[in-house]
């Protein structure tokens, strides 16, 4: 008798939990959105942001987000790509896999804000650089990697060995499979991946305060020379990304309505995380889908 | 005639063997160049992971080896004042702070993330995938300073106006940080507790156990070192976490004395600090030896997560 009611009381209980997480996800989003929403608007989006009085926006900040995203997906993608591609079909089983491996672990765990001070030391000073945001790009690299590296190895597994066996059988060398065969059939994998990644690069900002820096230039978005200091498109450039933008109003915003910019930037940055794991969900099921049906 | 068409065919025939069994040149060095695009890529993980190691390493051991400051009075005194006369260095209110903060979020998140661990897997597996999951994986992917913000403007009013204190403070700190691993917490457990062999529970429940009981006694017993790496790993992301933290925490170089306390956290020094301090000052070298200390702290928490998976291994 007494177990059954123990068991009753578990299942209450831990149902709680579960209903207390769902509603602190809804409570999350609901507040975020409902606070947000009056600023959702294109002159929000699109304007500059005002020091000293109300009304400034977030374009140039929207902007930058976007671009080191791109910037960094550039270079991150084939690096993470290679590597993967490494661990699955190359890497023999001895201590030096053994020590990459540990790389990735040690990669993957090593706070955003240690990344951003190595940025600040090598991408910044040694470089001479200055606030940039290639360095910021690079920075972020070295933070999404080791998920890219992952998530490319565990595709390129998952690929069935029939298919690489049978490329090889045909006197196709390894290089060649793994580039038009295994790559090809494990790129849906990667591509969620990939698009997981960028959620985090886009509301990433510990490891951007030090690198791309936490001012932007005023951009002139008629001049798209790569050298001009007020070009949108200079890499070399100090930027300062929504995430960024959203700490900085927080913690020493000094307009009077930096409330409602927080406010809007926020709602911002959880719309479009929301949209980069809702396209990754439903890219994988439409790709599982696709797949599946297409084998019968 | 038959002679010389033997001799020819004979001739052919060495021919295309030769060619078979000497290597295409142009496919060896295809071959060869896409291993080593490979190797270097992988290569470069070890180069970074080395890189940030020696770099850290060197501006944060120069406080103690260029300012002359004592390891011990470092980490064990309690007077920070970088810019007084004469400067003290001693970081123990952010170590402590960064400890206080790491062990309440996971104080909380830990009995909250294993329970919708088991309740996903062992009670209502079908709601737990459809719902529960991608319900996590979205707090996930929310960005830290979104944790922040929202710390900021419902949590510290909040504690503001029931305690009648400043609101930044240890617990608003401890509070953000155990929604933020909560997610990881729970993934991790419910893998952990989804690899535990069905025969086990089938044999407990054979022998009248309760479903409780056999969740309790059996799955939960199985799943330990699994549900304890969860923890650790929960633990490491709430050590290192920056932002969220310096918004929420007061920034106060003190010893902690309560729950609402505001303190500080060895991100959040660094992170307020390290801009506007000038490069080489024995200010400056301190930090960077704060953040050598959290370079060292995630060593530490991986050599634990290693020793667990071992754990696990040998069961």
């Amino acid at each position: 008798m007494k177990a059954r009611l123990m068991d009753r009381a578990a299942t209450v209980v831990l149902t709680l939990i579960a209903v207390l997480i769902i509603g602190t996800l809804v409570g999350l989003l609901g507040f975020i959105l409902s606070q947000g929403w009056h600023k959702l608007n294109l002159d929000f989006l699109t304007s500059a942001p005002d020091i000293v009085n109300a009304g400034g926006g977030i374009g140039p900040q929207l902007f930058n987000s976007l671009y080191l995203l791109v910037l960094t997906m550039l270079i991150a993608l084939p690096l993470g790509i290679g590597a993967g591609i490494y661990m699955a079909e190359y890497a023999p089983d001895n201590k030096i896999t053994q020590f990459i491996r540990m790389s990735i672990e040690v990669l993957s765990s090593l706070p955003s804000i240690v990344v951003g001070l190595f940025g600040l030391l090598v991408f910044v000073n040694m470089t001479g650089w200055g606030y940039t945001l290639f360095g910021g790009a690079l920075a972020l690299t070295v933070f999404n990697l080791p998920l890219l590296v992952r998530v490319t190895e565990d595709a390129l597994r998952n690929v069935p060995r029939s298919q690489k066996e049978a490329s090889l059988a045909l006197g196709i060398t390894k290089w060649r499979t793994i580039v038009s065969v295994i790559l090809p059939a494990a790129l849906p994998g990667i591509l969620t991946g990939a698009i997981l990644a960028s959620g985090r690069v886009f509301g990433e900002a510990a490891a951007l305060l030090f690198t791309a820096g936490m001012s932007s230039p005023n951009l002139d978005f008629t001049d798209f020379s790569m050298n001009s200091t007020t070009s949108p498109l200079n890499p070399f450039r100090p930027a300062e990304t929504l995430a960024v933008h959203i700490w900085k109003v927080n913690s020493e915003g000094l307009t009077p309505d930096a409330r409602d910019v927080a406010d809007g930037a926020a709602a911002v940055l959880i719309i479009a995380v929301l949209l980069f794991n809702l396209s990754a969900r439903w890219f994988g099921n439409w790709v599982y889908k696709k797949m599946t049906s297409g084998s019968n | 005639m038959g002679h010389r068409t033997e001799g020819v065919n004979t001739e052919r025939q060495s021919m295309i063997a030769q060619k078979m069994l000497t290597t295409n040149k142009r496919q060896k060095t295809e071959n060869i160049t896409g291993r080593t695009i490979a190797m270097i890529c992988a290569g470069l993980l070890v180069i970074v992971v080395l890189s940030i190691t020696y770099f850290i390493a060197s501006k944060g051991l120069s406080t103690f080896f260029v300012d002359g400051v004592s390891f011990k009075e470092f980490l064990t005194h309690d007077k920070w004042d970088p810019e007084g006369e004469p400067s003290a260095y001693g970081v123990l209110p952010f170590i402590l702070g960064s400890f206080f903060v790491t062990a309440l979020a996971a104080l909380i998140a830990a009995p909250l993330g294993i329970g919708a661990a088991i309740f996903m897997t062992e009670i209502f597996p079908g709601f737990g995938k459809k719902v529960l999951k991608p319900v996590i994986e979205l707090l996930v992917g929310i960005p830290s300073v979104v944790y922040g913000y929202v710390g900021l403007t419902l949590l510290v009013p909040f504690i503001r106006e029931q305690f009648d204190v400043l609101g930044f403070s240890l617990l608003a700190g401890g509070l953000v940080l155990a929604l933020m691993i909560l997610p990881t917490i729970t993934s991790v457990a419910a893998d952990a507790i989804e690899a535990v062999p069905q025969d086990l529970r089938n044999a407990s429940l054979a022998l009248g156990a309760t479903r409780w009981q056999t969740i309790w006694n059996v799955v939960l017993h199985s799943a330990l070192p699994g549900c304890l790496t969860a923890i650790v790993l929960g633990m490491s992301r709430a050590f290192g976490e920056a932002l969220a933290v310096q918004m929420v925490i007061g920034n106060t170089t003190k010893l902690p004395g309560g729950l609402l306390d505001p303190i500080s956290t060895l991100t959040s020094g660094i992170t307020l600090n390290m801009g506007n301090t000038i490069q080489g000052t024995p200010y400056n070298n301190a930090l960077w030896s704060m953040a050598l200390l959290l370079l060292a702290m995630s060593f530490i928490f991986i050599v634990i997560l290693r020793l667990l998976g071992r754990k696990r291994l040998a069961k």
